[in-house]
């Protein structure tokens, strides 16, 4: 059977969905999917790199994202990326710790310039963030985090 | 009577009673009211009426009014009176100012910012006497604060699909075309191509296209882009946020004009509230007759699909934009054949920004004359601007084209905080430049800002001051076009990434004099070779910057300095020795121990270790540390 044109036009917001559902898109689904829309593998890899939005790696469990806005980048954005990433050990480009606890993503811009510089974590948004403020943010959830793993060992 | 009267008369008594008797709260939560904490306020509200019975109003959520720098804002509206807005607000004001209204009468509070379209209440402000409001002109805005997003009624009453209705119970679509052509608005995307134009082209095709072969499933797409990509610019957000139904109906009206029997509105994947008001506001259209099958009883039928996109700046561009929602890499083509000659799936085609579509309503149900009264002879009604970075008063704003770019950043700015010095505006994000003082008196119209080496850009502003290097601003938007490019020609994918290497070897201070006639050789033959705008465009911010500040660039080169003391590599941390106090407040903050001494001590930094963090610097309340020796 042959694939329509307009059947190709599913493909993005079919890897959308994955995404969702998943927070990435593993290799099985791009599989499916081939299979569904009658899509070579290669070329669903092809528009997955393409597009900032989709990962092929699951993420930490926290996620910090902060802008990088032009807004963001002169009212210091990037002293905020050095100290986040400092902070987790982040080094070489890596996004995502080795324990699998943070993912730090640089967003082109959350449109919330007034409020420069913008960091999400998790689910709370900071604005007029500094350097400091954004270490202690993660260290907050890193001390949290070691929190429950005690009371958890504890309990077993 | 027609479908329209009545719908507006069904408008107009819901709106009216709705609100007749009942009081409304009203909190701004755009994008940017979430994030400067109004659901705080939202809940702070909801408590205070759950507590206090005699308070009877319906608290709501709205759109952003555009002076973020008040954010969260609370507005109250009194039946039989005029509305109040407070703001910047606390949880803890909130409930004071509403027990203050509602029980004892009290209007006045610090926060009290302003009374809307009235001045009732001599002593708080009329709004259109802020100066961050009187030189503006709200067009496109016109309905962003002001209505419920998600109520069709609130849009509807407020003269909403009133020209949708005029262009097509009393216009044939060439008199419709006719009437965007009169007006002369010029595409808000950016390059300002006439929107009226473009429609003729794509009406001409569709037409051809319908007497050559009688039986395609569709003739012709209207596309609305709102991938909103440049950073620091949220103009189409807001709108998307604040006044959905505004961009529907100028698609349904571009639609009927061109012929085209579908649309697609491609949004940008992280406006995820644009996202869910779009699609409340698509099901309420269709439920009102006014997308879909027959609108309002004519021959006429068009309908709208939502397409998220997935994060790439380049998709901006109209035929990569294409590409996307056929479902490739969204990489561009060379134009001729133009989307209005064929596009989407080969057929004609018109792809316009989110703003100049919210135009056409007010242009059909206004006439092209009024709505062309503002603006200049070339440039014609209003512009939005995200008005951002080290300026006084940021928000969305929006002005009349012709307006001096002094009056937009010293009038509504409200000038340059800390008592610092301007140094630079930039316009139209990635593909636009930065303009020195020197510009300050330059009208805001294309031509001029073309003229300067900028570009009028979809609206982003982002004010710059002493302490900006421009330098780092020139590679910090090669940065993005080099990540951005999608690297399908060689002068965008290669030439960024070269003139990237030499910006950045600049900025770590090892950088040659010859660099800069490199840079100056390669901009040309990056901008008149690429095959589409994002590369066509990328060597703007360079050019202006190598034109304007190039004694910055030279500082940086001949003597290893950066005179806004921004680049790491080319500056030192030093501790004032009379200012110092000794209170260890550095030292503790310091993240790599670079900084000895103790209590009562004047404290040192080991410029070893120092990482130029600028963490020192902002923790200290004496303002005791110094960037090459300046207080910055």
């Amino acid at each position: 059977m042959a694939v329509s044109t307009h059947d190709r036009s599913a493909l993005i917001p079919l890897l959308q969905e994955v995404q969702v559902e998943m927070g990435y898109v593993p290799k099985e689904a791009i599989s499916e999917i081939s299979k569904e829309l009658r899509v070579s593998t290669s070329d669903i890899f092809g528009v997955l790199t393409f597009y900032s939005q989709f990962r092929l790696n699951p993420t930490g469990k926290h996620m910090v994202k902060i802008c990088s806005g032009t807004a963001c980048h002169v009212r210091g954005a990037p002293l905020i990326i050095d100290a986040v990433e400092d902070e987790l050990g982040l080094e070489d480009g890596n996004e995502t710790t080795e324990d699998g606890e943070f993912t730090v993503e640089k967003v082109a811009c959350f449109g919330a310039c007034s409020l420069a510089p913008v960091v999400i974590v998790d689910e709370t948004t900071k604005g007029n963030i500094t350097p400091d403020q954004a270490r202690r943010m993660v260290r907050k959830i890193i001390k949290a985090e070691a929190k429950k793993k005690k009371a958890e060992a504890a309990n077993e | 009577m027609s479908n329209y009267v009545a719908i507006r008369k069904w408008a107009d008594e819901e709106v009216s009673s709705q609100r007749a008797d009942k009081a409304r709260i009203a909190i701004g939560l755009g994008t940017c009211g979430i994030a400067a904490g109004g659901n705080a306020i939202l809940e702070a509200a909801e408590r205070t009426l759950a507590n206090n019975e005699e308070i009877k109003a319906d608290v709501v959520s709205v759109g952003c009014i555009g002076i973020c720098y008040k954010e969260p804002l609370l507005d109250i509206e009194i039946p039989g009176q005029p509305r109040l807005s407070y703001g910047p607000v606390t949880p803890g004001e909130t409930k004071k100012i509403l027990e203050n209204v509602f029980i004892h009468n009290i209007y006045e509070h610090k926060k009290a910012l302003a009374v809307i379209d009235d001045d009732a209440f001599s002593e708080i402000p009329s709004w259109n006497e802020i100066p961050f409001f009187a030189p503006q002109e709200r067009t496109v805005l016109r309905n962003c604060g002001f209505i419920d997003p998600e109520k069709i009624e609130d849009y509807i009453a407020n003269d909403g699909y009133a020209g949708l209705s005029r262009a097509l119970l009393d216009m044939t679509p060439e008199a419709v075309v006719k009437e965007t052509l009169d007006a002369g608005l010029r595409g808000r995307g950016g390059a300002g191509f006439p929107a009226g134009r473009k429609w003729t082209i794509a009406a001409d095709n569709i037409h051809t296209l319908r007497e050559s072969q009688p039986d395609l499933p569709s003739y012709g797409y209207v596309i609305c882009n709102a991938d909103e990509g440049d950073p620091g610019a949220f103009m189409n957000r807001s709108v998307l946020e604040g006044d959905p139904h505004s961009v529907i109906e100028g698609m349904i009206i571009a639609g009927y004009a061109i012929g085209a029997d579908y649309g697609y509105i491609y949004c940008r994947a992280e406006y995820p509230l644009a996202i869910d008001r779009l699609k409340l506001a698509l099901e309420q259209a269709r439920e009102k007759n006014l997308l879909g099958e027959n609108i309002l009883g004519t021959d006429f039928s068009f309908d709208i699909k939502l397409k998220e996109g997935a994060g790439a700046f380049v998709c901006g561009e109209e035929t990569s934009l294409i590409a996307s929602i056929e479902g490739d890499r969204g990489m561009p083509m060379p134009r001729p054949p133009y989307p209005a000659q064929s596009g989407l799936w080969g057929i004609p085609t018109i792809i316009n920004n989110v703003e100049t579509l919210n135009n056409i309503p007010v242009i059909l149900s206004k006439g092209a004359a009024i709505w062309a009264e503002k603006g200049t002879e070339k440039s014609k009604g209003t512009k939005t601007f995200a008005l951002t970075g080290k300026v006084e008063n940021t928000g969305l704003i929006e002005v009349e084209l012709g307006m001096s770019l002094r009056q937009v950043i010293y009038d509504i700015g409200g000038g340059i905080p800390d008592g610092k010095e301007f140094k630079a505006a930039q316009t139209g994000g990635p593909s636009g430049g930065c303009l020195p003082k020197e510009q300050l008196d330059l009208t805001i119209d294309y031509e001029a800002l073309a003229e300067a080496g900028s570009i009028m850009g979809s609206g982003g502003l982002v004010i710059m001051d002493e302490s900006t290097c421009m330098v780092d601003v020139a590679r910090y938007f090669l940065t993005f076009t080099q990540f951005e490019s999608c690297g399908k020609c060689v002068p965008c994918r290669l030439g960024t990434k070269r003139m990237l290497e030499i910006l950045t070897r600049i900025t770590e201070g090892k950088g040659k004099i010859e660099d800069l006639d490199a840079l100056e050789e390669l901009a040309p033959s990056i901008r008149d070779s690429s095959l589409c705008g994002l590369g066509q465009s990328a060597p703007n911010p360079v050019l202006t910057t190598l034109k304007y500040f190039r004694s910055e660039y030279e500082a940086h080169i001949l003597d290893g300095r950066c005179p806004a003391g921004q680049c790491k590599a080319l500056i030192t941390y030093t501790i004032d020795k009379v200012d110092c106090v000794g209170c260890v407040v550095c030292l503790r903050a310091c993240p790599v121990d670079a900084i000895t001494g103790a209590k009562k001590e004047i404290h040192i930094i080991d410029t070893d270790i120092c990482t130029r963090c600028d963490t020192c610097r902002q923790v200290c309340k004496f303002d005791a540390v110094l960037i090459d020796g300046n207080l910055l």
